[in-house]
């Protein structure tokens, strides 16, 4: 992050729905070609955030940018260097998988898009789906389908929202190795996720979204640095992320 | 950014096309109820009718297409409004491409998918009897004036598709529309209505684009009658576009 340019960088961001204050100042910094975990219960403002990132959500106050592009002023350039998956953006059940990664190709002026859509649909391994539609499709299909169409293109920048909520664990693997091996490719990826388990496995950097602030980010090991060293226990252990999110979420709660 | 609105507008029209072909329950409802409703005028009430006409199918014609176009749109709503509730919608919104083509996939694809019943209709319409001795001119006129129709109120089913929180929301706005041939010109002359009843169906868009379609089709001159069709037409295109355009803002502010 010191030394790497910023894929995404977020300063002071607030947002209201009516009265409801949704986000009260989010700050953060992502470094390119890094997975960034956005942790957060049900209704943190994890989406919120996504959707500002994604120019699908003007914030009221605040800057976002990504790739180097505002959110705001630039829209048309931040979509260009982005994809959005996950949670809220939908795959086209009835068109076939094929038929939906040659729509994205095409939507983006791909060269080839039924070659682009092959390929990825053997790199999903939906070669046998791709003529199925795909209301018939599994969760981890459609999830993995979801993940082929948003790499269309090569955009610098991935938003992940919620990728694996709803997946068995099998197929929750399945995704986890292919956003690894994103990131291994250079491409960044903003992950918004419920699952501490996914946060720890996958990010570089953790950051926890609590009623509307950022209340603490860093690596996993900056994370249980704010925990009271460990208790002398028969067997020493570490703390989980798990452990780590309630506590510091329960204590804020408290002040 | 702009010299892509066709061609995103064209795969856009694409997907939404295979998504009325491949629900044919929509077409054949969407045709079906003109037809049963030209078969019961025709030959239930059209005996009883006095039109002063000779070819009652001939009189009918312009209602059903238009009682066919009214129910035709509630798809266009109830397609818009899925999209918007899947996801789909934001995916698009996400992407860079024209956001204009969004929209605009779906008006097209409901012309097309109105056009093709227009012409199942009328070709039914041939069988039970329906004969016209139009024109190229004045075919080409009915055809303007249905698809600003139909343009028209695809706009209105836009404002539903965008605003409705439920998909009965979506598609039922199109009852009433549906209805309102019924207190036109469209199977009765308005002549024989009481006062009230007769005042508003005088002075509705339907009587004044049904009188036009009916006079184009029997090579009559058509008046006044298509200038008060086209400003209605027009109109209702006019203020529904703005309307939908405000819903889609707050949709996606």
């Amino acid at each position: 992050m010191e030394t790497s340019p910023l894929a995404i960088h977020v300063t002071g961001l607030h947002k209201s729905y009516g009265k409801l204050e949704v986000l009260k100042g989010v700050d953060f910094a992502v470094a390119s070609g890094s997975i960034f975990a956005l942790l957060g219960s049900n209704g943190a403002g994890k989406t919120t955030v996504v959707r500002i990132l994604s120019t699908l959500l003007k914030p009221d106050g605040g800057s976002a940018s990504v790739n180097g592009f505002d959110a705001v002023a630039q829209p048309e350039k931040v979509r260009a260097s982005i994809s959005l998956t996950g949670q809220f953006a939908a795959v086209d059940q009835i068109l076939t998988g094929r038929e939906n990664l040659i729509m994205v190709a095409r939507l983006r002026q791909v060269k080839n898009p039924r070659q682009v859509a092959d390929d990825l649909l053997e790199r999903f391994g939906l070669t046998d789906a791709g003529g199925r539609r795909v209301a018939a499709y599994s969760g981890g299909m459609r999830r993995r389908l979801d993940i082929a169409m948003s790499l269309i293109g090569n955009p610098p920048v991935i938003f992940l929202d919620e990728p694996t909520t709803g997946l068995d664990p099998e197929a929750r693997i399945e995704v986890w190795k292919e956003i690894q091996s994103l990131a291994g490719k250079g491409t960044t990826v903003l992950l918004t996720t419920q699952y501490l388990e996914e946060a720890e496995k996958l990010a570089d950097r953790i950051a926890i979204l609590h009623q509307g602030t950022i209340i603490v980010s860093g690596t996993l090991a900056d994370l249980r640095q704010l925990l009271p060293p460990v208790q002398a226990e028969l067997v020493e252990r570490q703390p989980t992320l798990e452990e780590i999110f309630l506590s510091i979420v329960g204590t804020k709660e408290m002040q | 950014m702009s010299s892509h609105v066709v061609s995103n507008t064209n795969v856009m029209l694409g997907r939404s096309i295979r998504h009325v072909s491949r629900s044919m329950d929509t077409i054949i409802t969407v045709t079906i109820m003109p037809i049963a409703f030209m078969l019961l005028f025709r030959y239930v009430f059209g005996g009883a009718i006095q039109a002063g006409t000779a070819n009652y199918t001939n009189y009918l014609m312009p209602g059903i297409l238009l009682i066919a176009i009214a129910s035709g749109i509630s798809y266009t709503g109830f397609r818009l409004f899925n999209d918007m509730q899947s996801g789909i919608f934001e995916r698009f919104h996400s992407m860079p491409i024209a956001r204009s083509s969004v929209l605009w996939g779906h008006v097209l694809t409901s012309v097309v998918s109105n056009a093709i019943s227009v012409v199942v209709i009328i070709g039914v319409g041939l069988v039970m009897g329906f004969r016209t001795s139009a024109g190229v001119l004045a075919w080409l006129a009915v055809v303007g004036i249905l698809a600003l129709f139909t343009l028209a109120l695809t706009w209105v089913a836009m404002i539903a598709g965008l605003a409705a929180s439920s998909p009965d929301g979506a598609s039922a706005f199109s009852y009433p529309l549906v209805f309102l041939p019924f207190i036109s010109s469209a199977f009765v002359p308005t002549d024989t209505m009481p006062g009230p009843v007769k005042a508003f169906a005088e002075h509705q868009p339907v009587t004044s684009i049904v009188n036009t379609i009916r006079a184009l089709f029997e090579q009559q001159p058509v008046g006044n009658d298509i200038w008060i069709a086209l400003g209605w037409c027009a109109g209702i295109l006019i203020v529904a576009y703005a309307f939908a355009m405000r819903a889609y803002h707050r949709k996606i502010a």
